[in-house]
């Protein structure tokens, strides 16, 4: 027998593809968590509210110095004791999305303290309202300060999916498991999965190498 | 809380896998990053391509991936297992490698010209300029990073559970988890301290790793939080 088999490997292709599928859906709803409540805590951060400021820090630190696997665990089997029961996608989904929110925050807050601050004291002078400071003066310098930071997250949450077939999701890698405990073969799944992960990783990588230097240029 | 003692001790059993997994992870990737990344500085073209390669090939891909990839694909290509321990700690160093060499080579591209021209002028050989003169002060700027993406090894070192090695999160999950179901919160609360606790413990040996290479060469330790940089992507 070959050690690899082109016409297996075509004929795995499709179910792989498939699979793909859902780990970008999961990376997409992931990262809309992650760059919401991202900014949500960085925000929340920013106003100093005594005990709340605490408490937030200590989620960040403790959500950061800890795997995400043992999060994705933790969700898993605590969430049914409050009686919430969640399919493993939708867990996936919001251990991938808090993880990196924990992540993103730091992003947004490091972006948030480059604005100058005489962009604070004018939105002051002009008596604008907290939001309008927020969303008309502030976050419209930092965001774009901070894609390309941002941009690299999501790539590295896209990585990061795999680990979800610890709770029985079928993305990629776990299709790949399963191809291969049907036929034995388990060369062409896991080449092909690792393949299908640097095709799409590497030129959003690149793409935000580019915009890395564009706002270095700019 | 009755079961706390067991709790501990059969979490204690998988913190040595833990420990020898990171320290062999962190291990291979001071080597390899060290060599991928001046080999990335290397005037051939050639070397530098290969290298870029194998920076990209780990950088781009799952290292759930890797991990199956090196645990059940390369036994059938070359027709050798490998203990899952040493599989995974091949996949934690070859992983965190890729993203060290760039570290590496950016901190000595960050060293100033003038460092190098000024070793050229007092007639230092390549390798006494690197040793002497360029890794020294190249080697302050990539601690704080390094810092940090030792601690991702560490917590990256949960995924070697999937390939049954019985470290803490695989203690946790196949040990505690079927047995005291009830202490659930207990059981991931003592998880999570004992994560904390040794990326506690790498933070504190790097700090005093960063003030002592500060102090060879006459500065002060500054540390600053880059976050922008720490992206290791």
């Amino acid at each position: 027998m070959p050690l690899w088999d082109w016409s297996y490997a075509f004929s795995i292709l499709p179910d792989l593809l498939l699979a793909l599928v859902t780990t970008i859906e999961i990376t997409v709803l992931g990262s809309v968590v992650a760059l919401l409540l991202g900014l949500v805590i960085a925000v929340l951060r920013r106003a100093r509210i005594p005990v709340l400021d605490q408490v937030l820090w200590a989620f960040v630190e403790l959500v950061r110095s800890t795997p995400l696997l043992v999060q994705v665990f933790f969700l898993f089997f605590a969430l049914p004791r409050f009686g919430i029961e969640l399919s493993a996608f939708v867990i996936g989904v919001l251990a991938l999305g808090v993880h990196y929110a924990t992540y993103t925050s730091e992003v947004y807050r490091a972006g948030i303290d480059a604005v100058p601050q005489g962009q604070w004291e004018a939105a002051t002078a002009l008596s604008l309202p907290r939001s309008r400071v927020w969303t008309g003066v502030v976050l419209p310098q930092a965001i774009p300060r901070v894609l390309p930071a941002l941009g690299n997250y999501v790539i590295s949450m896209f990585k990061e999916v795999p680990l979800l077939l610890a709770i029985g999701v079928v993305e990629v890698v776990n299709e790949a498991r399963e191809l291969g405990s049907e036929t034995f073969r388990y060369v062409e799944p896991y080449t092909i999965a690792g393949v299908l992960f640097l095709l799409l990783s590497y030129p959003a990588s690149l793409l935000v190498r580019r915009l890395e230097r564009r706002r270095v240029s700019a | 809380m009755e079961n706390l003692p067991r709790i501990l001790s059969v979490l204690g059993d998988g913190l040595p896998e833990t420990v020898i997994a990171t320290l062999g992870g962190i291990v291979l990737t001071i080597v390899l990053s060290f060599g991928a990344g001046l080999l990335l500085l290397s005037p051939w073209r050639v070397v530098r391509g290969v290298t870029r390669v194998y920076v990209e090939g780990f950088r781009g891909t799952s290292e759930v991936v890797q991990l199956f990839w090196i645990y059940f694909v390369l036994p059938v290509l070359v027709g050798y297992q490998l203990v899952p321990l040493v599989a995974g700690i091949a996949v934690l160093g070859l992983n965190h490698g890729a993203y060290g060499a760039e570290i590496v080579r950016g901190a000595i591209r960050s060293v100033p010209r003038a460092q190098y021209e000024g070793a050229i002028a007092l007639s230092l050989s390549p390798a006494q300029r690197m040793r002497r003169v360029i890794l020294p002060q190249a080697l302050v700027e990539m601690l704080p990073p390094l810092n940090n993406l030792f601690i991702q090894l560490l917590k990256s070192s949960s995924i070697l559970a999937l390939i049954t090695v019985p470290e803490v999160t695989r203690q946790a999950r196949e040990v505690l988890i079927p047995n005291f179901g009830d202490d659930t919160f207990l059981i991931f609360g003592v998880v999570f301290v004992v994560y904390l606790l040794l990326a506690a413990v790498i933070t504190a040996i790097m700090r005093w790793i960063e003030r002592w290479a500060a102090r060879r060469l006459g500065r002060r330790p500054v540390r600053q939080r880059k976050v922008l940089e720490e992206v290791a992507v």
